[in-house]
C-alpha cells in the first residue's frame, strides 16, 4: 500500500497534527469563544468524538487491509459503544433532568412529600 | 483459519493464536468502554456537588491540563510509530520509540499526581464531596490504567532483550499498542467532559 522504508507513516502524521489541532480548538470553543454554555458542551463533545475516531481509526489499525481489518469485533466494539451512550444518557436523565438546586419553587411540593412520609411514618 | 504459520503480513496476525489474541484484546477494550462509562455517568450526575469544597472552576488549570493532554496524545503518537518499526523488523526502533512513549507516560503520571496533591492541598479531597469523590474515582481510574501500562511495557521490553522479535512477542506489543491508544481515547473524553466543561460551567 505505502512505501516500505518511510520513517514515519503519513496516517500518523495526519492523525498526530488532527489531534493536536482539535485540542485546542476545542479549548478555545470552551475558553476563548463565548458561545453560549449549551453550545460549547455540544461543538467540544463533537470534537472529542472525532478525536476518538482519530485514534481508532488512524492509529488502532481498525481498518487495515493487510491485517484483515485488525480481526475487530465490529457487533462488540458497537455494544460497548451504545450501552456506554446508554449509561452516561441514562443516568443523567434519570439523576438529573429536570433538577434544580433551587428549592423555592417546589417548596410547595417538598411540604406534601414531607407529610406524606410522615403519615407512612408509622408503618 | 488453518494452525499453520502464515508467510506473508504483519508477523502478530501470523498464528491463529495471535489473530485470537488480539479479538479477544478487542472484547476486553470494549468491555473497558462500559467500565469507564459508568464512571463518566457517575460524575456526570453528581457534578456540582461541591457542598463546602472548592469548585472545580476554581482549581482547574488550562495550562497543567494541556501539557498532560499534549503529552499523552505525543505518546499515542510515538506508540503508533513503534509499532511501525517493529513491522520492518526493527527491534531497535520498537524499543527506542516505546521508551520514548513511556518517558511521555511518566511525565503525563507526574503531572497527575502533581495536580492531585495540589487539589488536596486546596481542600478538594476524596472524602471532600460527592463531586470530588467521583473526580478522582474517574481521573484516578485513568491514572492508574496508564501506571499499569507503563509497567506492562517495562516487562515487554526485557522480554524483547531475551527473545527479540517472534510472532508471539510482536503479539503482545501490538497488543499493549491498542491499550495505550485506548488511554488516549479515554483522555479525550475526560480532558473535555471533566477539564473543558467543569472551567465552562
Amino acid at each position: 500500500m505505502t512505501e516500505q522504508r518511510k520513517r514515519i507513516p503519513v496516517q500518523h502524521l495526519v492523525g498526530f497534527v488532527l489531534s493536536i489541532a482539535l485540542t485546542l480548538l476545542a479549548a478555545w470553543a470552551a475558553l476563548g469563544s463565548g458561545l453560549p454554555t449549551l453550545w460549547i458542551i455540544i461543538a467540544i463533545l463533537t470534537l472529542a468524538v472525532i478525536q476518538a475516531g482519530i485514534q481508532l481509526f488512524m492509529f488502532m489499525h481498525m481498518v487495515e487491509f493487510k491485517s484483515q481489518n485488525g480481526h475487530v469485533p465490529w457487533n462488540m466494539m458497537l455494544h460497548g459503544f451504545v450501552l456506554a451512550a446508554i449509561l452516561v444518557a441514562g443516568s443523567l436523565f434519570t439523576m438529573s433532568f429536570g433538577f434544580s438546586h433551587d428549592h423555592d419553587e417546589e417548596d410547595h411540593n417538598q411540604h406534601e412529600q414531607q407529610e406524606q412520609q410522615e403519615q407512612h411514618g408509622g408503618h | 483459519m488453518s494452525s499453520h504459520e502464515l508467510q506473508s503480513g504483519p508477523m502478530e496476525y501470523r498464528t491463529e493464536h495471535g489473530q485470537s489474541s488480539i479479538l479477544g484484546f478487542w472484547i476486553f477494550l470494549g468491555a473497558e468502554i462500559v467500565l469507564f462509562s459508568t464512571l463518566f455517568a457517575t460524575y456526570a450526575v453528581l457534578f456540582g456537588r461541591t457542598a463546602d469544597s472548592p469548585a472545580p472552576a476554581e482549581l482547574f488549570e488550562l495550562e497543567t491540563v494541556l501539557i498532560m493532554t499534549f503529552l499523552l496524545l505525543t505518546s499515542s503518537f510515538t506508540c503508533g510509530i513503534a509499532v511501525h518499526e517493529m513491522r520492518h523488523g526493527s527491534v531497535k526502533g520498537l524499543a527506542t520509540w516505546l521508551i520514548i512513549t513511556l518517558i511521555l507516560g511518566l511525565g503525563f503520571l507526574g503531572f497527575e499526581i502533581y495536580e492531585f496533591f495540589h487539589y488536596a492541598h486546596e481542600g478538594a479531597t476524596l472524602q471532600a464531596s460527592a463531586f470530588w469523590s467521583s473526580f478522582f474515582t474517574l481521573a484516578g481510574t485513568h491514572g492508574l490504567h496508564v501506571t499499569v501500562g507503563i509497567g506492562w511495557a517495562i516487562l515487554l521490553l526485557i522480554q524483547l532483550a531475551q527473545r527479540g522479535l517472534t510472532t508471539v512477542t510482536s503479539r503482545k506489543f501490538f497488543i499493549i499498542s491498542l491499550y495505550w491508544h485506548f488511554l488516549d481515547v479515554v483522555w479525550i473524553f475526560i480532558f473535555t467532559s471533566v477539564y473543558l466543561i467543569g472551567m465552562v460551567v
